[in-house]
């Protein structure tokens, strides 16, 4: 009976008005607008992408130049790479140091693989005298690409540092905090791929 | 070794930039000569440099821009003296390339280290207090965002003595600011300025919407909000959603001048309107996250100084997320002269008089607030009126622009120049000193001399119109933009009367610094025990002034809009404590020295960027990972607050 009023109690109180949020929930909400800004830069590179792709100053166009065998082992590196990263997240959940290393490990390995497999493209496009400075279309495609290769590069970076600090410094609260801030880039970075698989390399012209 | 740094950049050899350059070395050796000698530095150090206190950050960011702003006006009367003398056969005492520098640093400075840092110190002073909060969500990150802007300050400053600023005007358009036609190094400061600056100015957006959303004392719900905490929210909701825009825009160009690359070129299928394009997607709302704040301060004060609640406050919220909206729906009306085709120009005309309708909305909300009410014409409210008389006129001048074809004729004239600054200063400006006049005895515990207050509103009301209605004529006339020289003589009287209106604005800017030097020296006089000097409303006017460290010993409950003002009618001022509230420790964020020096690192990365000296960049960027991995291994964040310190605040009959 006493737990049903409360209940009821608790309802009368819109959300709006119970108050700051605990910690946890004001950093991961903070991180949340911090990647919505970070998706709007990638907004803006899409944009200038889709007004560029077709100014190949008689250059290569994307047909020629990509290979979708390659960007296929690429996407499939990062997705799992996303999978491996939820499995460290449950490994950070129930604080088992050993699972969570696995899981990062594996998450480096996916991720570094997808930035090696993306450089090789890369530079051997640069080396048939497709880089950057060929062309309109180039510059937005390397921007774009890179952009997103970029993150990924300081999230592995971010990653190291992360199980660096999960050894020195323990399960401290700070340390969840930023294993969750961490997680949410990662999958967000999958999520900018899956834009960029689908419109810079499926729709190649 | 110095990359394309050589002597040759100090300008040894042109009087007027190493004058000015000259005077702000002599000043700055002047402060930190008088710092040094009052023992000042550890003070300076502890409780402002590594300050993470949410009052403090913002009494540092409008003490900036109040510096800047001398900056930025020094620019604006050389300008207009060169206008006031350059007519015929005249030439001025300003060659083209310095005159180009001038008008590209005035906007760039008055833009985002004037207008921009006055009111991100305004709303970070404020907001926490208004909604009942200890500080900002992240108090460090707050910091470094500061610093970030300082930084960028610092880096458009040093282009006075060492190289040049950009001559492409304070949006750098592209091709003109790309490396074939701008070889200089000054697009590249203004570049590297506005990037780190930007990422400061983000991370503030991204922190004070949290705050604001998250952490609101028990029982303010969104109806409950004051409507300065509302603009704030949509001003800084419009920060995240546009300045990632200009951050990849100028990352554009930056690779465009960096490494080759062809987004803005004449050549290779770069689209130069692209830019143009992307810049205002941010510029746009950039004007309204300005003007919203403002549009915040002037509701707080109106309401206030006319003794009732403001009128139609529901409507005034809603009008700001609309105007929050409607923001990123009119960036083209910048262009019309773009040949997008009628259609397109048609769309963006009629977007451009809809954002009208809530602007409209609000300024009926005002004149309905103002009537009937008690008015008490202090200096806020001189501002506040002041403001409705100017911004109308500027507004309307705003629509006549939205009409294409009437902007065909009007694009690049000055009366698009006398538009803006109708609006930017009759807004953001009297916004930014209304709120300025208003708070300034909740942050240090006494107001501001009143007559010389009042004599600043004059000088810039009368300057102002002095200044602005004569480029209105001229405009018509047929004078654009941007020229350093006329042939027409007969612009030149009303040249000259622009010059007499800047120079009674001169005397404003004097007047608030001697307002500033004689009211500090008259303290004692001018003291304000009750923390309420002006019988306001909201909550930031329970705590005593200056707030405590802790801004509230008790977070409140609040159960209604202008929650201090029902207390002060029911219980004598009294706010009830919020359900467990008042009894635990309290604790606060740790001073931290990490703004400071990633803000440092930044700047020595940019300068070397702007340089071409490789090294370097790579030290700057060292510097910024080392102080964030120093900051990554810091265990200790907060301190418990000294209970005995609470209760001696306690004692001294704080009212909350």
């Amino acid at each position: 009976m006493i737990a049903a009023t409360s209940a009821v109690a608790e309802v009368e109180i819109p959300i709006s008005e119970r108050g700051p949020s605990p910690r946890k929930v004001i950093v991961a909400y903070g991180f949340w607008l911090f990647l919505l800004s970070d998706i709007i830069i990638f907004s803006a590179l899409f944009a200038a992408y889709a007004v560029l792709s077709g100014r190949t100053a008689d250059g290569p166009g994307g047909v020629k130049l990509f290979h979708r065998d390659n960007v296929l082992i690429e996407t499939g590196c990062l997705l799992l790479s996303s999978f491996t990263c939820a499995m460290m997240a449950l490994a950070v959940e129930v604080r088992r140091r050993g699972l969570m290393v696995i899981g990062a490990v594996l998450t480096l390995a996916l991720g570094a693989a997808f930035l090696w497999l993306e450089l090789t493209e890369f530079a051997g496009m640069i080396a048939h005298g497709a880089g950057p400075s060929r062309s309109a279309f180039l510059s937005a495609f390397f921007a774009l690409v890179g952009m997103h290769g970029l993150h990924v590069s300081i999230g592995l970076c971010w990653l190291v540092s992360m199980v660096a600090q999960v050894f020195t410094l323990g399960w401290r609260p700070m340390v969840i905090d930023r294993l969750a801030c961490f997680s949410l880039f990662w999958h967000a970075l999958d999520i900018v791929w899956i834009g960029v698989f689908t419109i810079v390399y499926l729709g190649a012209r | 070794m110095l990359g394309k740094l050589t002597w040759d950049a100090i300008p040894l050899h042109d009087p007027i930039p190493l004058f000015a350059a000259g005077l702000v070395v002599f000043m700055l050796v002047g402060v930190l000569a008088l710092v040094t000698v009052k023992g000042w530095w550890p003070v300076l150090w502890r409780d402002w440099i590594c300050s993470v206190d949410h009052k403090r950050v913002g009494v540092m960011y409008v003490l900036l821009a109040l510096v800047m702003l001398v900056r930025g006006f020094v620019d604006a009367l050389m300008m207009r003296t060169q206008l006031a003398l350059a007519a015929g056969h005249a030439p001025g005492y300003l060659p083209p390339e310095h005159y180009d520098q001038i008008f590209s640093a005035h906007g760039t400075i008055m833009i985002f280290f004037v207008a921009m840092t006055f009111m991100v110190g305004l709303m970070n002073f404020v907001v926490p207090l208004q909604i009942g909060a200890r500080d900002v969500a992240f108090p460090v990150l707050n910091s470094v965002s500061f610093w970030l802007t300082a930084a960028g300050v610092l880096l458009v400053n040093v282009s006075l003595v060492v190289g040049e600023f950009a001559r492409t005007g304070w949006l750098a358009y592209p091709p003109l600011s790309e490396l074939a036609y701008s070889p200089g190094v000054g697009v590249d400061y203004y570049l590297w300025a506005l990037q780190i600056s930007g990422v400061g100015t983000l991370l503030s957006g991204i922190n004070l919407t949290t705050t604001i959303l998250k952490m609101r004392t028990p029982g303010m719900g969104y109806s409950r909000m004051p409507i300065f905490t509302w603009t704030a929210l949509a001003s800084n909701l419009l920060i995240i959603a546009a300045f990632p825009i200009l951050t990849a825009t100028l990352g554009m160009l930056l690779l465009d001048r960096y490494l080759g690359f062809h987004f803005f070129t004449n050549e290779l299928g770069g689209n130069p309107m692209m830019y143009v394009n992307l810049i205002w997607a941010w510029g746009h709302p950039e004007v309204y996250i300005l003007i919203l704040p403002a549009f915040g301060i002037f509701s707080e004060v109106i309401a206030t100084f006319s003794g009732k609640p403001l009128f139609g406050y529901r409507s005034m919220a809603i009008a700001t997320m609309a105007i929050c909206v409607l923001s990123f729906m009119v960036w083209l009306h910048h262009f019309f002269t773009m040949g997008a085709g009628a259609d397109v120009n048609g769309f963006f005309g009629v977007m451009t008089m809809i954002i009208a309708v809530p602007t409209g909305v609000k300024v009926f909300n005002w004149v309905f607030t103002l009537y009937g009410g008690t008015l008490r014409f202090e200096t806020p409210l001189l501002w506040a009126i002041g403001f409705i008389v100017t911004f109308v006129v500027g507004g309307a001048s705003g629509v006549m622009l939205a009409i294409p074809p009437a902007d065909f004729v009007l694009h690049n004239s000055l009366f698009l120049v006398a538009h803006f600054h109708n609006v930017v200063i009759g807004g953001v400006v009297f916004g930014a000193f209304a709120g300025y006049t208003y708070w300034f005895p909740k942050a240090f515990g006494f107001r501001l001399h009143d007559g010389l207050g009042r004599a600043v509103f004059w000088c810039w009301f009368i300057g102002f119109w002095l200044a602005f209605l004569p480029l209105y004529a001229l405009g018509l006339m047929g004078a654009t933009r941007r020229m350093q020289h006329y042939g027409n003589v007969e612009w030149q009287p009303l040249m000259i009367v622009a010059l007499v209106g800047a120079l009674v604005i001169l005397a404003g800017i004097v007047l608030t610094v001697v307002q500033l030097v004689v009211s500090v020296r008259g303290r004692e006089r001018l003291r304000d025990a009750s923390g309420d000097p002006w019988d306001g409303r909201t909550l930031e006017w329970a705590t005593r002034s200056p707030p405590p460290a802790w801004n509230f010993t008790a977070l409140p409950q609040v159960d209604g809009l202008d929650a201090f003002w029902e207390a002060k009618r029911r219980h004598g001022g009294m706010l009830t404590p919020a359900q467990g509230e008042g009894a635990g420790p309290l604790e606060l964020p740790r001073p931290s020295a990490l703004g400071f020096f990633l803000a440092l690192f930044a700047f020595v990365g940019g300068f070397a960027l702007v340089w071409h000296i490789w090294w370097l960049a790579l030290v700057g960027l060292g510097g910024v990972v080392a102080a964030g991995l120093a900051r990554a291994w810091q265990v200790e964040h907060e301190f418990e607050v000294d209970p005995s310190e609470i209760a001696a605040f306690e004692a001294q009959g704080a009212r909350a």
